[in-house]
């Protein structure tokens, strides 16, 4: 280990890939950090996004809710219901007005709450709007989750709908997971794709070959930096996300870790994608059309920013077919829904076949020299 | 120079590329702690072969001993007790000299310290500075260093001087006695002939991935001289590089 040349005699013995493969990750990292696209790739251009939405909602969705005209208005399902933040009561308006912004949309559904004859109980009725089914149900959920709260548990029986899991679901719940799917796609497909390139062209790769070091010490070394990089970048745009716009963390550090770990299979899957267009692009000016080709359908397609649901159906099974999709899918189960990893399974399986079928690509069309 | 041990063997060197055979039967020694050079105009395969001894390249067929190592058999351990500079080769992105030294030292796994390393090709005001801001003599200057971190016995350098203004080719010339009387043995290529004469013990002559000649520089020249050859003009006592440096000095301004 001492120095190079006492060692002729023994071979390659006291030669450490370790710290060949260690000098290159820190290298690589240094390079990265100073590289202003893989800033602006893994960083601004997700938190652009996330900013953009979080103030957008002012923190996440609004409802617009009337409160009829004589309804009760001190009662606690009114009092719940602003205390939700996401819902807003308009009142001191006339039933005719309610029922033009009805139509409109402009309020999303309009509330009457009483007392329930001889009861202590309330009774409460909801009249939604088709012109804004999707508030209207998420409305739904709310009040569904109002009511299966501890207080008013006994005081309610009218409402019935149950669907979603009951968390107060804001857009940056929505975006912030699907910003991080493309930071990790961004940052591992276009950074490794342009780092090998531009190793290889400038022969630095070929001084390398020069030295003992092993072609998975370079690999290994280059992959371990990206990650690493990609990882920071992605705690980054958690915390950023929980702490100034409420995005959800279930179970809190553990959430954080098991996205973490989530993001790692992401990354490794998407660097895959680089070693290849590595290997096909001939100069760097084709490295960004290839890898937008692999980029931007993603982007658009795997649920970054509007969930696949709202796709045509024939355009349904393409998003379903994508990496990102559901890294994305996996990433809002593990924050959202507080699932475990074993709980994704299925989108870890479909991540790993990829990984296969990318990496058995790669390994043909990657170049050294 | 006293006991003539060959440090490389080269023997019936062939290379062939698809429909191009680059080099053809070369055979060669280069002695322990000598500056040889290989001559030759571009594509006589000089840069080929080079590779190949240095492991960067297959060959077709011949056998090469480096240092008792086998090319074929022990690559790994030749690329220890070698320097490489490449010609033209870049180096890591966004990096600067001290951080690149680093990375280096990783890959061969040598403990030096950077600066020491950067002091001995005078590059130690640029520790900081990153290589693509290097002027062309300091980039050929830390690209011998980083062939110097593993204390090789032998480095390889590829027309270091190409592109250089006179001082900086002068001094190079210095940075690589300093090297050589250090006891590490020198190959070189060049396109200039001063150079080769100043600085080879020996040089070998390459035409068509064939050698034509291999002698001591002084050697070749009494051949020539011997045969009846007579340049057309009379040579005076100095040339017009003598007064480039006489006018401009010879300290290197980088």
């Amino acid at each position: 280990m001492n120095d190079g040349n006492s060692s002729s005699p023994l071979g390659t013995g006291g030669y450490s890939n370790t710290t060949a493969t260690l000098a290159l990750a820190k290298a690589s990292f240094r390079s990265i950090m100073r590289s202003p696209s893989a800033v602006v790739f893994t960083l601004a251009f997700p938190l652009i996004f996330i900013l953009v939405f979080g103030f957008l909602g002012g923190g996440g969705t609004r409802i617009d809710v009337g409160v009829k005209p004589g309804s009760d208005i001190n009662n606690p399902v009114i009092a719940m219901l602003s205390k939700t933040g996401m819902i807003r009561l308009v009142m001191d308006k006339s039933q005719a007005d309610f029922d033009k912004l009805l139509e409109k949309g402009n309020v999303d559904a309009m509330i009457d709450v009483h007392k329930k004859v001889n009861s202590v109980a309330y009774s409460v009725n909801v009249v939604y709007t088709s012109a804004s089914r999707d508030k209207g149900g998420i409305l739904k959920s709310v009040l569904n989750n109002v009511f299966y709260d501890k207080t008013l548990k006994p005081t309610v029986a009218e409402i019935k709908e149950s669907t979603i899991t009951g968390r107060e679901y804001k857009t940056i719940d929505f975006i912030l997971p699907g910003q991080l799917g493309f930071s990790l796609l961004s940052t591992g497909v276009f950074g490794t794709a342009f780092v090998f390139l531009s190793l290889r062209q400038t022969l630095v790769i070929k001084r390398f070959f020069a030295t003992p070091v092993k072609r998975s010490s370079i690999v290994i070394g280059e992959a371990i930096a990206r990650i690493g990089f990609a990882l920071i970048g992605a705690l980054f745009i958690i915390l950023i996300g929980h702490f100034f716009f409420g995005f959800t963390l279930v179970h809190g550090a553990l959430t954080v870790l098991n996205m973490l770990i989530l993001g790692t299979m992401g990354i490794i899957v998407f660097m895959g994608f680089g070693f290849i267009i590595s290997g096909i692009a001939k100069t760097e000016s084709m490295v960004p059309p290839i890898s937008n080709i692999v980029t931007l359908p993603q982007f658009l397609l795997s649920g970054t920013f509007f969930s696949i649901e709202a796709f045509p159906s024939w355009l349904q099974p393409i998003s379903r077919a994508l990496p990102l999709t559901y890294l994305n899918d996996a990433m809002r189960k593990v924050a959202f829904e507080g699932s475990g990893l074993w709980d994704v399974k299925f989108q870890i399986m479909i991540l790993l076949i990829w990984g296969i079928v990318i990496y058995a690509i790669a390994v043909k069309v990657f170049k050294w020299e | 120079m006293e006991a003539k041990n060959a440090i490389i063997s080269v023997k019936e060197l062939v290379k062939k590329y698809d429909d191009f055979v680059a080099v053809q039967g070369l055979s060669f020694d280069v002695y322990e702690n000598e500056i040889f050079g290989l001559l030759g105009p571009n594509g006589a395969g000089k840069t080929t072969t080079l590779e190949i001894i240095e492991t960067l390249r297959a060959k077709t067929s011949g056998e090469i001993i480096v240092d008792g190592f086998s090319v074929d058999k022990n690559p790994q351990d030749i690329k220890q007790i070698i320097g490489v500079q490449l010609q033209a080769a870049g180096y890591y992105p966004n990096l600067n000299l001290v951080e690149l030294i680093e990375l280096f030292a990783g890959l061969y796994g040598a403990k030096i310290k950077p600066m020491e390393m950067l002091e001995k090709v005078n590059l130690q005001d640029k520790a900081k500075a990153k290589y693509k801001a290097l002027s062309g003599g300091q980039k050929q200057r830390f690209s011998i260093a980083t062939t110097l971190i593993n204390q090789p016995k032998i480095i390889f350098l590829d027309e270091p001087t190409t592109g250089l203004d006179p001082q900086a080719r002068r001094n190079l010339w210095d940075l690589i006695i300093a090297i050589r009387n250090a006891g590490t043995t020198v190959v070189i290529t060049t396109h200039y002939m001063d150079e080769a004469e100043q600085l080879c013990d020996r040089v070998a002559f390459v035409e068509r991935g064939q050698i034509i000649a291999l002698d001591t520089p002084d050697n070749l020249i009494d051949q020539l001289v011997n045969s009846g050859f007579e340049r057309k003009k009379e040579v005076k006592k100095a040339n017009l590089e003598d007064v480039f440096i006489n006018l401009t000095g010879k300290e290197w301004r980088e």
